[in-house]
């Protein structure tokens, strides 16, 4: 079969030309590559990678197709999915199908066969850059042009469009109550509190800290999520006043970590150092010595 | 934690000579562990047998023992020594198991020697499948429903419990030795008792069948601080019921979510920490029902694994080194990752390519033996290809096992019906993975294919991917120059220009100009353990196609080496040592060494050997390719092997420049006929001989010469078809087979010489000079592969004139033929006469033997020679001449292949080898024997018979074996021989004559030797019963009457004498002087 062109077109105009798969058109946001060699159908239901182009680094992408259990959210929420070698008939006893279709369902557009191992050297050296990724326009210099052109994700908010509408509760065993501050929250996090017995009470993003406190939390979570920690100032305004109360802990994972940092007055760096554009599971962590914590 | 500084000295145990089921991996691994430990000022003492091995070249270590690897050694070590810690889990199941014994026997405690890495608990529990499966329960793990039998009786309770089918493994074995699946009482019976003799412990495990089941390998590392890792995960292609050694496997797991990897990542690290593996790796096997998810652990390995070795090439990151450093108490975040010099060992590797795994099987060489893999391993060595896509890497693959194969070129008949190929696609063989093409290629569905071999259709699609650009390419056929896209997706889906030429019509050098034209050349990724996720600093490359290439200039001279690729019975490590010590060399002198290889398993393949390791099959387009990157001043084939010798003309016709002796001059040894003419000049006697390309033609040459001839094919390596006819009735059937073998080359008929002493000669020449390495005289008369015979250096029977005459003649063919390099020389002494049978100028597989046993270098003298330093400027004057014994013994896979006859013969069956060193030729052989697991009778009853031929010399044999206090058993013929020269001899019926007959004392063991010489080529079956059960049953064997006499004189020897244990270090300082007996004696006293 043969497949239409796509495109992904870096701001700093290099280019790299595969075959489309998943949806048509054209779409902008930020390059990054994740080095999982398993787990795409998390990655792509994972909203932090809101208003971001996912390059894989493991080649074979697809091969056990995707599920209902697997997703990490409601929904797909990145710009664009680039993999060097797309599995369109995927083996496990747990597919319910492909992710070719997977992705034209929702709207997201996809590459491959391209170097995926260069488009991640790029980045790694040049830092994360703007990009687009097209299966309608084919002409270079017009697609480096958006690129250049397009807003990128500093400065902008992109935790409330991922956020949920409503609270709503889950568990309900008889351990600690965490509310958990929605800036995107995976589903993974929201079973690991359950399994450790929490009654977890998920909350918008824009909840103000009252409304929280009247909640009775245990202990708040500031929830991974997309984009700039200094654009969502609201939640910034919130944990300030969570902190001020110093009743309860407050705790936060990526974005939710930035936001809690922001709070005390440090300001998370872009840079190497914060992984800018590396997404990965095998980092490894320090842990004190201490045994107060398991 | 800092490194332990309550531990000086440590005792690493090494693997021994190479078997099925243990090969170089564990030179690889005990290499890296005594660098790792020495980098970290420890003192090393070094036990291994094996003299091939790098990891025995006495600057490896500080003190290198090649002794025999038992509990007794090492007591006779350890006292000697005096360590404080035994690192024995990096020398595969050898190790382990003489660790443990040496353990149970106290002799660790008795001398305050601790087990760092896994102790003889974490050992225990993960051998004994009792504790193992209670250990599993333990942390909620299931293991397939089992139960341990220590007899028949209590066997056949268990298996009525458990239903047919099930698996038997016997207790602590290696490489699931006598583990079988039996589907009926009958199989049920035969193989339950085999595995209760061959256990070490006489216990087997009766397991529920997860056969057809997708199977799982992870890698993981833990430290003292209880951190631990996942290095690699590895899928096998091929499902449970063949083992992972004999199975396809590909890195990392291709068919699992996340969440089943996570879950069988945190049951992995459950499973270390449970079982009590304190610090290093250990391989932990899941099996995964394909339609369930059901998971199930199958075992862990608590030491350094061939899986292991895979995963450390697979991923770059090191395992053994790392284990090394974490035994002696460092933690994982404390040891910095060599490759991205950024991350820490705690860093779990993560790739960005695929890598496939494709065992070599050696079937050929072992008639009647049924080929069904299992779950007992038979593959004798393996080949590694990395690329971007499984399709990529299958197909770089399987060129890159040696076989012929160019992709998948190997044609099924066509007449083969559809029940015919699901017959074949339901047992699993090493074809199968044709069966499968012709099957997708005929039209049969993926589904249907997947349901008879249980394989995944993820594999089976991509073979069918594989199948579609085929198809493409085949429809080019007679039609005008491909397509560039078309030929870009087949170069990128891992086709090989030949492979394309043979689907279009074209030659191989045609695609590869037409694509050259396209501007489709291959690229170069790094292996970096990380994804490009950092930068890399080591140089390890796989080619691939397409964007961009991450070679880097270098500002040096380049010379590059050609591997030997995947094991094989007749080429092995020996041929690795001799390119690692290219390697070695060229650095020293300044150079930048360039290793092409494809074989996971050794030393060569390791990142840190040379400046840049290409992990490449080893065809002529994947060679030209680097050649046309790197542009080398020169490339040295003379070292791995036939491999790289065949790729010597063709390389040199594309204008490379071939180090050392000229392609030509190898050309004119190889070919027999040119070989004949120079050896009638320099006057050099030769057996009479010709060459044949038909029946006919071969017919009327015996008839010229008479029998008895030796038949072989020309261009092969290990005597593959080789044959003594000695009548006519044989002839035609061995004729037809070489014919075969021998492909588009004659044969070779030669008179053979009976009874002859055969010789072997390495040496090095430079143009000038010629050093004779060593001569060494083999115990087993002409006729025994040379790779099969046992040999002693020095030669022992010849007289000194003999001696110079041959170091002599090696000279001249030297100089003649013009070797630059090394020179190996097969001699056949009859009489007073020499002749000689075989010219090799290239390295032989007794170079590591003979560096050993004489301290000097030869592959690195060689190589010198090759970059221009002559023998003079390297100070090499004088032959080295030492005062000892150093025997050399082959081991053999007789056992792995249950019902093939046990005997030697011109064709090489032999796997691996081992040395026995001292100053008494009898003790030395004696060593040897131990070594290679021959155990040394001390008394009791030894079963004679022989062929008629033998009857003269055997009652000398026997007469010193009753003198020794031995009981003589013997059939008809050869007792009437013994009882006639006043020996006495208890008679036994022939095997179909009464009993008790030889059986019976066998299965009884109450016979503690056998002596039986075949009767003639094609031996009778009760011959081979005979044997065969011997060999299982692991009662010492002897099949030639040399062999005897060397037996008998290692049985007096043992007798009289001390056994000694002596490191290299002292006998080298000794100046090769015979070490006065009596200091000797105090040794052990």
């Amino acid at each position: 079969m043969k497949r239409n062109k796509a495109i992904l077109a870096l701001e700093d105009g290099r280019l790299f030309e595969g075959r489309a798969f998943g949806a048509e058109g054209e779409r902008f946001g930020e390059v990054v590559f994740n080095t999982g060699m398993a787990g795409y159908q998390e990655v792509l239901t994972d909203p932090s990678y809101r208003g971001q182009i996912v390059v894989m680094t493991y080649p074979l992408i697809g091969n056990y197709g995707v599920n209902a259990e697997d997703a990490e959210s409601r929904s797909l929420w990145l710009e664009g999915f680039a993999v060097k070698e797309l599995c369109r008939i995927p083996s496990s006893w747990r597919a319910e199908g492909n992710l070719d279709s997977y992705l034209a369902d929702h709207g997201i557009i996809g590459i491959e066969g391209i170097d995926t191992r260069a488009v991640t050297r790029h980045i790694r050296d040049a830092g994360a850059m703007r990009a687009v990724i097209s299966t309608v326009d084919t002409d270079a210099a017009s697609l480096v042009e958006k690129a250049r052109k397009s807003p990128g994700l500093v400065g902008r908010d992109l935790a409330s469009q991922v956020t949920c509408d409503a609270p709503y509760e889950m568990g309900g065993g008889d351990g600690l109550r965490v509310v958990v501050l929605d800036f995107g929250v995976k589903l993974s996090i929201l079973r690991s509190l359950i399994r450790a017995g929490c009654t977890v009470i998920v909350v918008p993003a824009r909840t103000p800290a009252q409304e929280i406190l009247r909640l009775d939390p245990d202990g708040v979570l500031l929830s991974n999520g997309p984009g700039d920690p200094a654009a969502v100032t609201t939640a910034v305004g919130t944990v300030k006043a969570l902190l001020r109360e110093k009743i309860i802990p407050v705790f936060g994972i990526c974005l939710g970590h930035q936001l809690l940092g922001l709070a005390m007055g440090i300001r998370p760096p872009r840079g190497e150092s914060s992984g800018e554009g590396h997404r990965d599971g095998t980092h490894p962590h320090h842990r004190p010595e201490s045994r107060l914590l398991r | 934690m800092p490194r332990r500084t309550d531990i000086k000295k440590i005792l690493i145990i090494g693997s021994g000579p190479i078997v099925i089921g243990q090969a170089c991996e564990f030179d690889y691994s005990g290499t890296q562990a005594c660098k790792a430990l020495i980098e970290e000022g420890y003192e090393v003492v070094l036990l291994n047998s094996n003299p091939a091995t790098i990891m025995t070249d006495p600057e490896m270590a500080h003190r290198t023992y090649i002794e025999p690897i038992s509990a007794d050694v090492v007591e006779k070590i350890v006292a000697k020594e005096r360590p404080q810690a035994v690192l024995a889990t990096l020398g595969g199941q050898t190790a382990l198991n003489t660790a443990v014994e040496a353990a149970e026997r106290g002799i660790f405690e008795r001398y305050g020697v601790e087990m760092i890495g896994a102790d003889i608990r974490a050992i225990r529990k993960a051998e004994d499948r009792d504790e193992f499966r209670l250990t599993m329960e333990s942390i909620g793990l299931e293991v397939p429903r089992s139960s341990i039998a220590g007899s028949m009786d209590e066997a056949w309770r268990v298996v009525r419990e458990i239903g047919f089918p099930v698996v038997i493994r016997p207790s602590f074995t290696l490489g699931g030795a006598g583990g079988a699946l039996a589907y009926n009482v009958e199989e049920f019976e035969r193989y339950a008792a085999r595995g209760m003799e061959e256990s070490m412990i006489g216990r087997i495990l009766i397991e529920e069948s997860v056969v057809g089941w997708k199977e799982f390998e992870l890698e993981v590392m833990r430290d003292r601080k209880d951190n631990v890792v996942i290095i690699c995960s590895i899928e096998n292609v091929d499902p449970m019921g063949v083992h992972t050694g004999d199975s396809i496997t590909v890195a990392p797991a291709q068919t699992l979510s996340d969440r089943e990897y996570q879950y069988l990542r945190n049951a992995s690290i459950a499973v270390i920490r449970a079982i009590g593996v304190a610090t290093g790796g250990s391989n932990i096997q899941f099996a995964v029902h394909p339609e369930t998810g059901r998971v199930v652990v199958i075992e862990m390995n608590p030491r350094v694994s061939r899986s292991s070795a895979l995963a450390s090439k697979a991923t770059g990151f090191p395992i053994a080194k790392i284990a090394a450093k974490l035994a002696v108490g460092y933690s994982l975040d404390e040891i910095p990752n060599d490759i991205t010099k950024k991350t820490p060992a705690s860093f779990e590797p993560t790739i960005d390519y695929c890598v496939v795994k494709i065992p070599r099987f050696a079937f050929e060489k072992f008639p009647g033996v049924d080929d069904t893999l299992t779950i007992s391993m038979k593959s004798v060595g393996e080949t590694m290809a990395i690329g971007r896509t499984f399709k990529e890497s299958l197909q770089k693959a399987l060129r890159g096992l040696e076989t012929g194969l160019h992709g998948f070129d190997r044609a099924l008949p066509d007449d083969l019906d559809d029940a015919g190929i699901e017959a074949m696609l339901v047992r699993p063989t090493a074809e199968r993975l044709f069966v499968i093409h012709h099957a997708l290629s005929r039209g049969m569905s993926v589904a249907h294919v997947a349901k008879l071999t249980r394989i995944d259709p993820w594999f089976l699609e991509n073979i069918r991917d594989i199948i579609t650009v085929e198809r493409e390419l085949g429809e080019w056929r007679g039609r005008g120059p491909l397509p560039q896209p078309l030929m870009r997706q087949a170069k990128e889906y891992g086709f090989s220009d030949c492979r394309i030429g043979a689907l279009t019509g074209m030659e191989e050098g045609d695609v590869r100009e037409l694509r050259s034209r396209m501007g489709i050349t291959p690229v170069y990724k790094l292996v970096d353990t990380c994804a490009a996720e950092f930068e890399a600093y080591t140089p390890y490359f796989y080619s691939t196609y397409e964007e961009e290439d991450e070679t880097r200039r270098g500002a040096k001279k380049k010379v590059m080496i050609i591997g030997g690729g995947p094991n094989r019975i007749g080429q092995g490590i020996e041929f690795d040592y001799c390119c690692v010590h290219a390697s070695m060399a060229l650095r020293e002198a300044g150079f930048e060494t360039i290793m092409v290889n494809s074989n996971p398993e050794t030393v060569s393949t390791d990142y840190d050997i040379s400046d840049r390791l290409y992990f490449e099959p080893l065809t002529l387009e994947d060679v030209l390719n680097i050649v046309d990157k790197e542009k080398p001043e020169g490339v040295i084939v003379q070292l791995g092997g036939q491999t790289p010798l065949n790729l010597a003309l063709p390389l040199a016709r594309h204008g490379v420049p071939i180090l050392g002796t000229p392609p030509e001059a190898i050309d004119r040894a190889e070919d027999r006929k040119l070989f004949r003419e120079m050896a009638e000049s320099l006057g050099v006697r030769q057996p009479e001989s010709d060459t044949a390309r038909t029946f006919e033609e071969a017919a009327a040459i015996v008839e010229r010469i008479g029998y008895p001839v030796l038949i072989r094919p020309s261009y092969v390596l290990g005597g593959r078809a080789m044959v003594v006819v000695w009548n006519q009735g044989d002839l035609e059937g061995f004729v037809r087979e070489a014919l075969i073998v021998s492909a588009q080359h004659p044969i070779l008929i030669d008179k053979f010489l009976e009874d002859a002493i055969e010789v072997d000669v390495d040496a090095v020449a430079d143009g000038v000079d010629v050093i004779i390495g060593g001569i060494m005289e083999h115990i087993e008369h002409a006729g025994i592969h040379s790779g099969d015979s046992a040999m002693v250096l020095p030669a022992y029977t010849l007289s000194s004139g003999m001696i110079a005459g041959i170091s002599e003649t090696t000279r001249r063919i030297a100089l003649e033929l013009g070797v630059k390099g090394l020179l190996n020389i097969q001699y056949a002494v009859k009489g007073d006469e020499l002749y000689v049978l075989e010219v090799n100028p290239r390295a032989s597989r007794t170079v590591p033997f003979i560096s050993k046993a004489t301290g000097l270098a030869l592959a690195k003298v060689a190589t010198r020679v090759m970059i221009g330093q002559s023998l003079a400027s390297q100070g090499i004057t004088c032959d080295p001449a030492p005062h000892y014994y150093s025997v050399k013994e082959s081991v053999l896979p007789f056992k792995r292949f249950f019902g093939s006859d046990t005997l030697l013969g011109p064709e090489m069956k032999s796997t691996g080898e081992v040395m026995g060193i001292d100053v008494d030729l009898g003790i030395a052989f004696a060593k040897s024997q131990i070594a290679a697991g021959n155990a040394v009778p001390s008394g009791g009853r030894v079963f004679i018979s022989v062929k008629d031929y033998d009857k003269g010399a055997v009652a000398g044999i026997a007469e010193e074996l009753v003198e020794l206090g031995f009981e003589i058993l013997s059939t008809a013929g050869t007792a009437q021989t013994l009882i006639s020269r006043g020996i006495r001899v208890t008679p036994l019926p022939r095997l179909d004559e009464g009993r008790p007959n030889i059986m019976d004392y066998m299965k009884n063991r109450d016979v503690d030797l056998l002596i039986n010489t075949p009767s003639g080529p094609k031996p009778r079956s009760d011959e081979v019963r005979i044997r065969s059960t011997a060999v299982t049953r692991n009662i010492p064997l002897v099949t030639t009457m040399s062999g005897a006499k060397a037996m008998v004189n290692a049985i007096r020897a043992l007798r009289h004498r001390h056994f000694e244990v002596r490191a290299l270090q002292d006998i080298y300082a000794s100046g090769g002087r015979v070490p006065d007996l009596a200091e000797a004696r105090r040794d052990t006293q």
